[in-house]
């Protein structure tokens, strides 16, 4: 089931949360939702679920709108909100057939799906304890348990990951990417290492925007545009080897790295490689070339560029 | 309907997981039963067989004991952030303030019920008005639906359940009391005004066996009203 959002816009007060901004999600695509707090991220999260109503633009989930039609939308949404609130006096199982009757299931199927549930996000051990006495860890799986009982057809988890130790991030992850198969799934985080192992698709936005939109290979790509490299010359003068390597046409800046010797960053000109000149001139001043990496830009470069300003 | 009724029953259950039921029931109980049978203006000292002191002293103790149970309805789901779940789900919010109101109601008409042995104590002590004594407890009934509007209300209004207790309660004394005495206080147009606006005057001729019209209307409209404006601040939130 795919998810337009058109020209959503969001005011809270003066403040514009979310400023005219429009995307597509497909079916069997994981969207990942970047931006620094405050970005807006929640707030169109939100407004997917229709929990908020847009002051401008729409939103299709399939073919139904948030505006005309919320029980609609919200039938086919499995949703976890930030901070994963929950009924703390509620034990799991109890919890989780409730949610099963609001969300219509059939009684007959109601047992059913609460075992697959539970079997699903491994709260076999934890079924019968009040969901307070739960850690943060079994509390999030409980989070996604109420979220996936109806089988929705759409997935929306923000931050779904926080609070959690890196064996329980791991599992989860896995379980979004194995949920995302069949579905769509937005999901929010600002770990940036998070998205890019979960999502086929990144999208940031910043203050209200939509600064970057692609898969984490594209986005890398585009932010690399020119060649970087760190550079080890052993045997040679500091001042000869800057000398000769500015003399490359390629070479667009050289940069001793300071506290070094003899270690350089260079960087080449748009859409060439200098890797092949600068070992040939190594070679030809009898220099030891010890070290060259290319310098890989991160999405966390990525990031920051395109959120700081 | 049944959502509503799905809502209703897991509030009910958080009432008597939370012990919050089982102390009002006893404070309920105990309060009534000790001065309708044991103290003040009781039952032995009227010397007639009827259940004006157990009204009486039912009407006060449930002032004070329903924006207890109502005042945590909607601002401790607003506080901890449950009513986000809650109100994602496939409900309406009309269908969350229904279901709340009712598991109020019911969790009163239990308690209610529990006085029962009272009735039938008091029937075989004399003659009875039967009559007298059910409109009494449809009065009893009524009010109670009014003030949980109220608490409703109230709890729609703040994150913080002390507030919401206290707002419920504020707005409650002006038609438990104030509207009482500010009626005495005016004659003409505006004494008829406060007079209507009295609670008591209409739980009194309904307690006394005669189900006006009037007072009914009285009643639903203070429910609609309080539910209306409770439902109201609950879809204020979306925009």
């Amino acid at each position: 089931m795919d998810i337009i959002v058109e020209n959503l816009t969001k005011i809270y007060g003066t403040q514009k949360a979310v400023d005219n901004i429009s995307f597509k999600v497909h079916t069997g695509e994981v969207l990942g939702f970047l931006g620094p707090n405050g970005a807006g991220k929640t707030t169109t999260m939100k407004a997917i679920t229709s929990y908020l109503v847009p002051n401008n633009g729409d939103i299709h989930v399939g073919e139904f709108s948030v505006i005309d039609q919320p029980e609609e939308v919200k039938k086919r949404i499995g949703y976890l909100p930030e901070n994963n609130p929950l009924y703390n006096d509620m034990p799991v199982i109890d919890y989780l057939r409730f949610v099963a009757q609001i969300q219509g299931i059939d009684k007959t199927r109601i047992p059913g799906r609460i075992l697959e549930m539970v079997k699903l996000c491994g709260l076999e051990g934890e079924k019968h304890k009040k969901i307070g006495e739960l850690s943060k860890g079994y509390k999030q799986r409980v989070g996604l348990a109420q979220a996936l009982i109806h089988d929705p057809e759409v997935l929306i988890l923000d931050e779904p990951t926080s609070g959690l130790d890196p064996n329980q991030i791991i599992e989860i992850r896995d379980l979004i990417k194995a949920i995302g198969r069949e579905k769509t799934v937005i999901l929010s985080s600002h770990i940036l290492a998070e998205v890019e192992a979960t999502c086929d698709r990144i999208l940031i936005i910043n203050k209200g925007r939509i600064v970057a939109d692609g898969t984490p290979e594209n986005l890398r790509k585009k932010a690399q545009g020119q060649e970087m490299l760190k550079l080890t010359i052993e045997d040679g003068s500091k001042n000869e080897i800057i000398a000769a390597l500015q003399k490359i046409a390629t070479i667009d800046w050289v940069n001793p790295i300071s506290g070094s010797e003899n270690r350089f960053e260079i960087q080449s000109r748009p859409n060439v490689s200098s890797r092949k000149a600068t070992f040939d001139l190594c070679v030809k001043n009898s220099w030891t070339l010890t070290e060259m990496v290319v310098v890989e830009t991160k999405l966390e470069d990525i990031f920051h560029e395109l959120t700081m300003n | 309907m049944k959502e509503i009724w799905i809502i209703a029953r897991r509030e009910l259950s958080s009432f008597f997981n939370s012990l919050m039921a089982y102390i009002l029931l006893i404070a309920f109980l105990g309060f009534s039963g000790f001065f309708t049978w044991i103290s003040g203006a009781d039952v032995f000292l009227v010397g007639q067989a009827n259940m004006q002191s157990f009204f009486g002293i039912a009407y006060w103790s449930l002032f004070f004991f329903i924006p207890a149970m109502t005042m945590g309805l909607l601002s401790e789901e607003t506080r901890s952030g449950t009513i986000e779940l809650l109100l994602t789900k496939p409900i309406s919010d009309w269908q969350v303030i229904l279901g709340k109101f009712l598991s109020t109601l019911v969790l009163v008409c239990i308690a209610l019920a529990f006085t029962l042995p009272y009735y039938i104590t008091i029937a075989t002590l004399g003659p009875l008005d039967h009559g007298a004594v059910w409109t009494g407890y449809l009065g009893l009934i009524l009010m109670s639906a009014s003030y949980i509007g109220i608490g409703l209300f109230a709890s729609s209004l703040s994150k913080n359940q002390i507030v919401a207790f206290l707002v419920a309660l504020l707005i409650g004394i002006f038609f438990h009391i104030i509207f009482g005495v500010l009626a005495g206080n005016f004659t003409g147009f505006l004494g008829g005004v406060f007079t209507y606006l009295n609670l008591n005057t209409h739980f009194e001729s309904i307690s006394r066996g005669v189900i006006d019209s009037k007072d009914l209307i009285y009643f639903f409209s203070l429910i609609a009203l309080s539910l209306i404006l409770a439902e109201t601040n609950l879809t204020r939130r979306r925009f």
